[in-house]
């Protein structure tokens, strides 16, 4: 056995967040750790870690008892980690941030020989499949979905794959912002660790990851571990039931109403920096998904739209309205409604209160007279809203930084429906939120559709796209190559059309 | 949103959360208690202690708006000179014979106009605040000394009803066969703070103040008008400076191209004293208002105790110093 846990428990202003946890990792396996959002998953993983202080907990590593008092006494005892919220420093190199707390090769001891700690991480990214990342390039100018990459490549640093001993690694939610391809990479990788008998901790949402790649699960619920048990001996449907106490379906709701035929959104020969020519139309109470590889400007697209990027070319229509002047502030104003794709650098402000958070894009609505604060009225919308999307808080006003991962997420997205929106900007709305609170997040943009609200939708999940959505735009190379309906449409075929191969595309609608 | 179930009903205290919040507070009555019990006679009389506001009314101003500019984690090093330069422009244009109203007013306008350079040069051009303001320090101090060639105007320019209200108050009785008053300078400290806490707390302008310091980036792609809000905000505290000048220069009837020079560092030390009390380590109004009683109380203390100034300065420091240590210790449990 190489990691043993038992009774960890760790509480949080008297309310806790994980209640006596027993785990055991083989050798040699991938373990699931599984649990709705707020569970404890990455409490009882940041504790491993030694960033979190338990209350109280005995691990032991290779049968010897350890206390894990700081990170760097994890990785000396062999555990090495994929943190669910990215742990970069935007203003250093892809390389310095693969090596950071590494020895950088030096010169005499003191001179570091950049051109050879940009090889070296040019073979840990390379080890990974990874090629299109250039290590010389600042981490803040990559996309959300290379830091990443980057952030993965940096656990595996130092350790030879090929020869590795036995090490424990711990992945909380690594594939939240890869594609596919990606995954498929990693999952590689783990396989090889594995049968190099190293013990992979693995998180993820995704029920399909985890009936592929894992062994064993592990459920948790209010902070406490439930069962584990192999993958083989239960169903996902059982799994999702063992999670939530639900017994989930039907995850996409089907559409009640076909969108209307006016037009909400027209865009019209859009040119940006990155995105090279988009002309399309969002209905009234039409959900348009947009889909592409990493770097095809789906997200740019969201941007030019919202007001963020600067249009050189092109027009927007709103309703029949052109849209000039256009930025993100007059975009909320005339009923544009955003979640961005990545939560913590975009779309909250950590410090403040959950509340805060909540209600910051229609603050002058619900203030009185649109200048002074309406504390009541702010608490109930709120409330009424941390309800709709299933928000785990003690209350309105907890810091959003003490929130878990997918309860963040809710809250961004939680936000843009404050005020119905006309048009409502999706940027992987649904990235890391839990199974159960998924299925009512689809429930809520359903019904605000059907109530007219026209939705642009960019995700990577790419059932999600499909089940949601009615047409879909293909972006390639910040081009709109495409529009496919989604009725009928295969995840093979749409991830065909993604890679332009012209072999797999069979529709003719465009 | 679903409250947690709580296992247990009595939630152990939390001493870390304590010190973090009332350690400065306590820290602040320590100090009152130490001087009370020194001088005891003449420390804790109501008399020094009206005088106490009145000596810290002016730091308090500059304190005050500077909080607005820390919200957003920017800082206006250019407070002191400003006040200079607003002293100045009131002592010249007296000299000029110009009515008291329209000089006062002048002043504030210099004021919004240095605030307006400074919001322009850190929200529009994008310099960070600490160059920007920097630059405009030396640029408002040149100003000050260039209109008044570098002369001190006081005497028999400021008329008797400046200095006579900027060095009175309102009655409240007499103690001991002594009349004390509250000081006028003190009331207008106490409507400043009135209305920068009401700005920073109560309004939506506040709150949005709040977002950008915590994220600029999200608070942008949420619809703050990122620019324009910091570029009100250095307004304010443009003005807020030219206040204090006025009040500096009323009060001694002198004004002298460096007079309020010395006002910027204890302005800032006020605010970082404040936000050690604060949770998420934000600057909040009322925490700026400990930190300017805590460095008044301690000046009028070490005067009366008979500390002579520079070792003042070092004790001061250094209390500062202890005050963001313990908070930023007690802020490091994991
Ligand atoms: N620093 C903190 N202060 C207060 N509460 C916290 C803190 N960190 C976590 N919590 C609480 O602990 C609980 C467990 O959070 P944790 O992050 O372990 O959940 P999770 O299972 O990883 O969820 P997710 O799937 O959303 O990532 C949550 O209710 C969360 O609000
Ligand atoms: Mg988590």
């Amino acid at each position: 056995m190489l990691l043993r846990i038992r009774r960890a428990s760790k509480t949080y202003s008297g309310i806790p967040a994980l209640i006596d946890a027993d785990l055991d990792l083989l050798g040699g396996e991938v373990h699931a750790l599984m649990g709705e959002n707020g569970a404890g998953k990455s409490t009882l993983i940041k504790i491993l870690a030694g960033i979190t202080a338990p209350d109280s907990a005995a691990i032991e590593i290779h049968g010897q008892t350890v206390t894990l008092s700081s990170p760097h006494s994890a990785h000396s005892h062999g555990l090495r980690f994929i943190h669910q919220e990215l742990q970069v420093v935007r203003h250093l190199s892809a390389s310095e941030n693969i090596f950071l707390g590494q020895a950088y090769p030096t010169r005499f001891g003191f001179q570091v020989r950049w051109k050879q700690l940009h090889q070296q991480a040019e073979q840990v990214l390379a080890r990974l499949g990874i090629e299109h990342i250039d290590p010389r390039r600042t981490m803040g100018h990559l996309s959300p979905g290379d830091q990443m990459l980057v952030n993965i490549a940096h656990a595996f640093v130092g350790d030879d794959l090929e020869h590795a001993r036995a090490l424990i690694y711990v992945m909380d939610e690594p594939t939240a912002a890869l594609s596919e391809a990606e995954t498929a990479q990693l999952f590689r990788v783990i396989g090889r660790l594995r049968e190099r008998g190293s013990a992979v901790l693995y998180v993820s949402h995704r029920m399909d990851e985890i009936f592929t790649i894992a062994d064993r699960v592990t459920v948790m619920r209010d902070g406490r571990v439930i069962d584990t048990l192999p993958i083989s001996t239960i169903t996902p449907p059982e799994l999702i039931e063992k999670m939530t106490g639900r017994d989930l379906q039907h995850i996409y709701p089907a559409r009640t109403e076909a969108p209307s035929d006016q037009v909400r959104l027209d865009a019209r020969g859009l040119f940006t920096a990155v995105v090279h020519g988009a002309t399309f139309t969002v209905r009234v109470g039409e959900v348009v998904g947009v889909a592409g590889l990493n770097g095809s400007g789906r997200t740019e697209l969201l941007r030019a739209v919202m007001g963020l990027d600067r249009l050189t070319a092109g027009e927007l229509w709103l309703d029949a309205k052109r849209l000039k002047g256009h930025s993100p502030s007059t975009a909320w104003l005339e009923g544009i409604a955003y979640v961005p794709e990545e939560r913590r650098s975009q779309g909250l402000v950590l410090s403040r209160s959950v509340g805060d958070n909540l209600t910051l894009p229609q603050l002058a609505s619900l203030s009185i007279g649109g200048w002074m604060l309406a504390h009541g009225r702010e608490r109930q919308t709120s409330q009424n809203m941390g309800a709709q999307v299933r928000l785990k808080a003690r209350s309105p006003a907890q810091t959003v930084r003490e929130l878990s991962g997918g309860n963040q997420q809710k809250v961004v997205f939680g936000r843009a429906l404050v005020q119905p929106p006309r048009l409502l900007l999706l940027d992987e709305p649904t990235r890391g939120v839990d199974v159960g609170a998924k299925v009512d997040l689809y429930q809520l943009i359903r019904e605000i559709s059907g109530h007219g609200t026209g939705i642009l939708l960019v995700s990577s999940d790419l059932p999600e796209l499909i089940g949601m959505t009615d047409r879909i735009l293909i972006m390639r190379g910040g081009q709109l190559a495409e529009t496919v309906s989604s009725e009928g449409l295969t995840s093979e075929r749409l991830l065909a059309l993604c890679y332009g191969n012209m072999d797999h595309v069979g529709s003719k609608d465009r | 949103m679903s409250a947690q179930k709580i296992a247990n009903p009595q939630p152990p205290f939390a001493w870390g959360r304590f010190l973090r919040t009332f350690g400065t507070l306590i820290g602040f009555f320590l100090i009152v208690l130490f001087f009370a019990s020194q001088r005891p006679a003449t420390f804790m009389s109501v008399r020094n202690l009206l005088n106490i506001t009145q000596q810290v009314s002016i730091l308090g101003v500059v304190a005050f708006v500077m909080t607005v500019v820390m919200v957003l984690n920017d800082f206006d090093l250019s407070v002191g000179t400003m006040a200079s330069l607003s002293g100045i422009v009131i002592g010249v244009l007296l000299q000029a014979e110009q009515p008291l109203v329209v000089v006062i007013i002048a002043a504030l306008v210099v004021g919004m106009l240095g605030g307006l350079l400074n919001g322009l040069l850190v929200a529009y051009i994008g310099i960070t605040p600490f160059v920007a303001t920097l630059a405009t320090l030396t640029i408002f101090g040149g100003l000050a000394f260039s209109v008044s060639g570098g002369r001190t105007i006081f005497g028999a320019v400021f008329p008797d009803a400046l200095t006579e209200f900027a060095n009175g108050g309102i009655p409240l009785g007499t103690i001991n066969e002594q009349l004390v008053r509250l000081p006028h300078l003190t009331i207008i400290a106490l409507v400043v703070l009135v209305l920068v806490w009401f700005v920073l707390e109560q309004t939506v302008f506040g709150r949005r103040l709040y977002t950008i310091g915590g994220s600029m980036e999200a608070a942008r792609l949420a619809g703050v008008r990122v620019r324009w809000l910091r570029l009100l905000a250095f307004v304010i505290t443009g003005v807020g400076a030219a206040l204090a000048g006025a009040m500096l220069t009323g009060q001694l009837a002198t004004a002298n191209p460096t007079l309020g020079d010395g006002l910027m560092l204890n302005a800032i030390a006020a605010v970082f004293l404040g936000m050690t009390m604060s949770q998420e380590g934000e600057p909040h109004v009322l925490g700026t208002l400990v930190g300017v009683l805590l460095i008044g109380v301690l000046a009028n203390g070490f005067t009366q105790l008979g500390v002579d100034t520079y070792i003042q300065r070092i004790l001061t420091g250094t209390i500062i110093i202890a005050s963001v240590t313990l908070s930023s210790i007690s802020r490091r449990n994991r």
